[in-house]
């Protein structure tokens, strides 16, 4: 739902800055940019010798938006569906203009493409699981994540865990989604309507596998389900998972643990099939799939019982 | 809580009126009856972003209490229901601040209101957003100009609906375009709850060279029931009591 003409919040924060509440006074040391997008900019701060994270705006009536869906977030118990929230106050600048900002728990790790490229596609299975299960958590809570796309997802490690940024569009159960990107939205392709339930959540998560291995994006046609699906069936790494993610842009999971034991099930059973071969008993031709397989499910398989653990 | 009916007006336009009255000053007007006016001014692809012949746009949607957007073809449809959603949270939000100014004294407003009060209030004020009802006239400038535009124009309506569609409140939308054969404007369609059915009836011819972007709002003015517009500031309470304070 953002226009990349919207005026962006003219606000620039060199390092070195010291930010003082205007209610709560407490202090924060700007220490660099960590990103920006259409509502504020977020910067990495140090406060009590602590590092977090910044996010600032001119734009008051978003910004408390947002910091409602952390706050009932982070009432979600032992969760981690939104980056911690730490303080919510004003900053007046030396230049008389007030603006909003919040601090949260700073995530640090890199983009999901980068963490792909270099630590290879066997991470596919491993983060589907890790981002069903906690769309799982999040639409039980009463909300739907709305804008789920690559940019708001980062990869954090020791242990290796997917995580999500930016709530701006997390919406309550029932309502329309708040803020959503065209690519990820299945409005734009045709494909349903923009009330926020889990299934929605679903045919982004689709879209952000896609866009990983499309980063050029394509343009839509009249046949959107049938252009999705073939876009699907040409990546040879999303093979395994293909029936699933099918499914899932059809909008025939209403639940995302649905879609995430259908997952399990294909990771489990090339396991099988790859046991299976070790003991001689299959077919030559089929040897080289399964092998790929293989390595996919018992990879998987460990980094998931892991992430379940940390 | 009771909710209410959110008017507004959007204006879909790619340049200066040349004809009748001064269209800020219609939409002051209409903004005294409790309708809000939105106007997106859409650009050439060679056109660059502060082109002055626009700042009408601005003008208008200023007087009219409402959002104003330029914007490039390719981006028209986000933009579209952004500027309608935000323009009801503005108009929901008046009603707050108006209230209370009245529980607080006449120099508070959201922003004065420590973080904490203020999170409380904008929950009241998205779930208004999300369960009033809305009336929307769409109002889409066909002279010869927009001519390459309409086909866009009518994605981004069709697209519209299915975001207003999705929200608790009840909708409902006609659209009209300026100028008309013989009027000032011509009715596309009339009040409907879905826009799917536009496909079908959608203008594909385009008009010479007058744009009565005045005349046109006060007719579009005047599309909305009869007690509506009987309404004015002085009774606007009336309004805010319908929003269950
Ligand atoms: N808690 C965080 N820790 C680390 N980086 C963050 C954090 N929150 C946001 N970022 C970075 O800042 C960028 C912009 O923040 P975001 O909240 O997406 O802004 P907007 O909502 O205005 O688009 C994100 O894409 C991400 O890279």
């Amino acid at each position: 739902m953002r226009a990349q003409t919207w005026k962006n919040s003219g606000i620039d924060l060199k390092p070195g800055t010291k930010i003082t509440g205007k209610w709560y006074k407490n202090q924060y040391l700007i220490r660099g940019k960590l990103g920006k997008g259409a509502i504020g900019t977020v910067y990495l701060c140090e406060s009590g010798g602590k590092l977090a994270a910044l996010k600032i705006s001119d734009k008051g009536t978003s910004m408390t938006v947002e910091v409602n869906v952390l706050k009932s977030l982070g009432q979600v118990q032992g969760t981690r569906l939104g980056p911690y929230l730490l303080d919510v106050d004003d900053w007046v600048s030396p230049n008389g203009t007030t603006y909003s900002f919040y601090v949260m728990e700073y995530l640090k790790g890199e983009s999901l493409s980068l963490f792909v490229k270099n630590n290879g596609n066997v991470w596919i299975g491993v983060f589907l699981l890790q981002l069903l299960e906690d769309l799982e958590q999040l639409h039980q809570s009463g909300w739907v994540f709305g804008d789920l796309k690559l940019d708001n997802l980062i990869v954090l490690s020791s242990p290796t865990r997917i995580r999500w940024v930016d709530v701006g569009g997390t919406t309550q159960t029932g309502r329309a989604i708040k803020e959503y990107t065209e690519f990820y939205d299945r409005g734009y392709w045709g494909l349903g309507t923009r009330k926020a339930e889990p299934s929605y959540d679903l045919f982004s998560l689709v879209m952000v596998f896609l866009h990983l291995y499309y980063p050029q994006r394509f343009e839509r046609t009249t046949q959107s389900e049938k252009l999705l699906f073939k876009k699907i069936d040409q990546v040879k790494q999303l093979q395994p998972y293909r029936n699933p993610l099918k499914k899932a842009i059809a909008g025939k999971y209403r639940t995302s643990s649905e879609m995430k034991n259908d997952v399990l099930q294909i990771v489990y059973q090339s396991q099988n099939k790859s046991r299976l071969k070790k003991k001689g008993n299959q077919k030559i031709s089929n040897i080289p799939f399964y092998i790929e397989m293989g390595g996919i499910s018992i990879v998987a398989i460990g980094f998931y019982i892991l992430s379940l653990i940390f | 809580m009771k909710k209410g009916t959110l008017k507004q007006i959007l204006l879909i336009t790619d340049g200066c009126s040349n004809k009748g009255e001064d269209p800020a000053g219609v939409a002051a007007l209409a903004y005294e009856q409790g309708i809000t006016v939105n106007v997106i001014g859409i650009l050439e692809n060679n056109q660059s972003e502060d082109v002055g012949g626009l700042k009408e746009v601005e003008d208008i949607a200023l007087s009219g209490g409402g959002v104003s957007q330029i914007v490039y073809p390719e981006i028209l449809s986000q933009t579209v229901q952004m500027v309608t959603r935000q323009a009801m949270t503005q108009t929901i939000q008046g009603f707050v601040n108006k209230e209370l100014k009245q529980i607080l004294g006449s120099n508070q407003s959201i922003e004065n209101i420590d973080p904490e009060k203020r999170g409380e209030i904008m929950e009241v004020v998205e779930d208004l957003g999300e369960s009033s009802d809305l009336e929307v006239v769409v109002l889409v400038d066909t002279s010869a100009s927009m001519h390459d535009k309409l086909p866009t124009v009518k994605e981004s309506l069709i697209d519209l609906s299915i975001s207003l569609n999705s929200r608790i409140g009840k909708n409902r939308f006609c659209i009209f375009s300026f100028p008309g054969k013989r009027k000032d404007i011509q009715k596309i369609l009339d009040w409907s709850p879905q826009l799917n059915s536009i496909s079908e009836v959608f203008p594909k011819l385009t008009s010479g060279g007058i744009t009565p972007t005045g005349p046109a709002l006060r007719e579009a003015m005047y599309q909305f029931s009869k007690k509506s517009l009987l309404r004015s500031l002085r009774n606007e309470s009336a309004d805010v009591e319908e929003f269950g304070y």
